[in-house]
């Protein structure tokens, strides 16, 4: 009997579709932040960064799209995974002692959830205009005035808050520990491996984990010590409408 | 010589659909020089003495080649000792680690289901191999060596994925009960020799389709297998199944037989 076996409905296809759209997200975080980084440059230079994004429509859907997409299978391949995991070991040991894993591995599933609701409220916060932290908002916090067209001073004004540091940081040291064993586990997923490189696998997941997490923390960093402070320039961008 | 008293647990289980529990046994005067199935034996003597249902352990080599010792000793599959099976773990190396209460529980995972005791079904590896892991072609009586030239590194590659005794301890350490180094290192030893290319990529998507259909987890790259494993086989073989299934899946023209049905 002949049988066609989808990629997907295999384990290892799910776990290739998994480090696929891992590494589709992994490149938006470092596009994400090196954008960011623009804030060091200036209010200006920011904010017309943040203005160029929005200037070709195609492309911004086309990339929200395109990242729905691999949010969504990933999310969708990882519970599948998890579900048919637990199912794999119905009766648990009463001593178990891990001898190689580590501390991101085993936590993958607290992580990504996490990330989750970190990436819901971070687009709530900034990308959906100050629905939940601008004054007069559901959680307004008083002095947040938000600016429609300087997303500088939202982003500034925002980390001079604490409901909107802690998550924020919670979130980027979720994204570093998750990272850590994703960006090495998308390696080995994919089947991508060679002797005399495999050594660099897991020092690129230290780099780019560690570059990503510090690059982030380095905003509100920034804002608290003083070095980054709001702009009393005035922009005036439909396209941030 | 060094004597102990051991406190026991070890997992008792009727059958497959019983339910099983810990049974607590004290194991006299253990000499340092046992191996850890022979105070098995030891305690089973004294067990059977006393009217008492010996402990069922699986065993046969006991020079640690035939992979049939399977216990989880204190949370380790196959003992705290690095390649080692349980077999060729002596008590000394216990007594070293200041042990005196020893849990014992079999391979833990739905594709094993519990014979008795401590003993478990592995029949599903056997399975795996059924689907694809033999050379089908007829490769002829022994060669004179070097007749087919094989590149060093590449032999000796094949070869250590070839030291897979297929004792399960992969699937026992894995937290998902994957057996995708089992798998992968039956894939890879034929997949990297000449005689096992005409069939490689059909053989590794037969393999994987059973390997899932008997209900193993799948790897989350942890890395336990590796170090659980008697010998010591690399999850860098994980990758290379990983890349020659995914190659296979996306080049392949035919379809390949569907899965023996597990049991």
């Amino acid at each position: 009997m002949q049988r066609a076996l989808t990629l997907y409905n295999t384990t290892i296809g799910k776990k290739a579709v998994m480090a696929a759209s891992g590494f589709i997200l992994l490149g938006f975080t470092v596009g994400h932040l090196s954008g960011n980084l623009k804030a060091f440059a200036g209010p200006t230079e920011y904010n017309e960064y943040a203005r160029w994004l929005r200037t070709v429509p195609a492309l911004l859907w086309g990339a929200r799209i395109a990242l729905l997409f691999a949010v969504l299978a990933h999310i969708g391949s990882a519970f599948q995974l998890w579900k048919r995991n637990k199912d794999a070991r119905p009766s648990r040991y009463q001593k178990n002692v891990s001898v190689a894993t580590d501390y991101a591995a085993k936590t993958m599933y607290f992580s990504g959830p996490i990330l989750l609701f970190y990436i819901l409220f971070h687009l709530a916060h900034l990308t959906f205009g100050g629905m939940l932290f601008g004054e007069g908002a559901m959680f307004g916090i008083e002095g947040y005035a938000w600016e429609v067209s300087n997303p500088y001073n939202n982003m500034v004004r925002g980390f001079q808050h604490w409901p909107v540091v802690i998550p924020y940081v919670l979130g980027v040291v979720a994204l570093g520990v998750h990272l850590f064993h994703g960006i090495w586990s998308m390696f080995q997923s994919l089947g991508a491996n060679h002797p005399k490189y495999n050594h660099l696998r897991r020092d690129l997941a230290i780099g780019l984990a560690a570059l990503l997490t510090l690059g982030n923390l380095s905003f509100p960093i920034a804002v608290m010590a003083g070095y980054l402070e709001p702009t009393n320039l005035t922009f005036h961008f439909p396209e941030l409408m | 010589m060094k004597t102990k008293n051991l406190t026991l647990h070890v997992w008792r289980q009727d059958g497959p659909d019983a339910k099983g529990a810990f049974e607590t046994y004290t194991a006299e005067n253990v000499n340092e020089h046992m191996s850890f199935l022979e105070m098995l034996d030891d305690l089973n003597e004294k067990l059977i003495i006393e009217g008492k249902e010996p402990i069922a352990f699986d065993h046969d080599c006991r020079e640690g080649i035939c992979g049939s010792c399977n216990i989880v000793v204190n949370g380790y599959a196959h003992g705290p000792q690095e390649r080692t099976t349980v077999c060729q773990l002596h008590m000394r190396h216990v007594f070293a680690l200041g042990w005196s209460e020893i849990w014992l529980e079999p391979w833990r995972a739905a594709a094993f289901p519990v014979i008795k005791d401590l003993v478990v079904d592995r029949g599903a590896l056997d399975r795996i191999i059924q689907s694809g892991g033999y050379i089908s072609i007829r490769t002829g009586s022994a060669r004179d060596a070097n007749e087919t030239p094989i590149p060093k590194p590449i032999s000796d590659r094949a070869f250590d994925a070839a030291t897979c005794i297929g004792c399960g301890a992969c699937v026992a350490a894995c937290p998902n009960a994957s057996a995708s180094l089992f798998t992968a290192a039956k894939v890879s030893h034929l997949g990297m020799l000449p005689q096992g290319q005409t069939e490689r990529f059909d053989r590794v998507r037969k393999m994987v389709a059973q390997m899932d259909a008997e209900g193993f987890g799948s790897c989350t790259n942890h890395g336990e297998c590796e170090k659980a494993c008697p010998k010591g086989i690399s999850i860098d073989f994980i990758a290379q199944m990983n890349r020659d299934f995914v190659k296979a899946m996306v080049t392949s023209k035919h379809d390949v037989e569907a899965p023996n049905d597990a049991e």
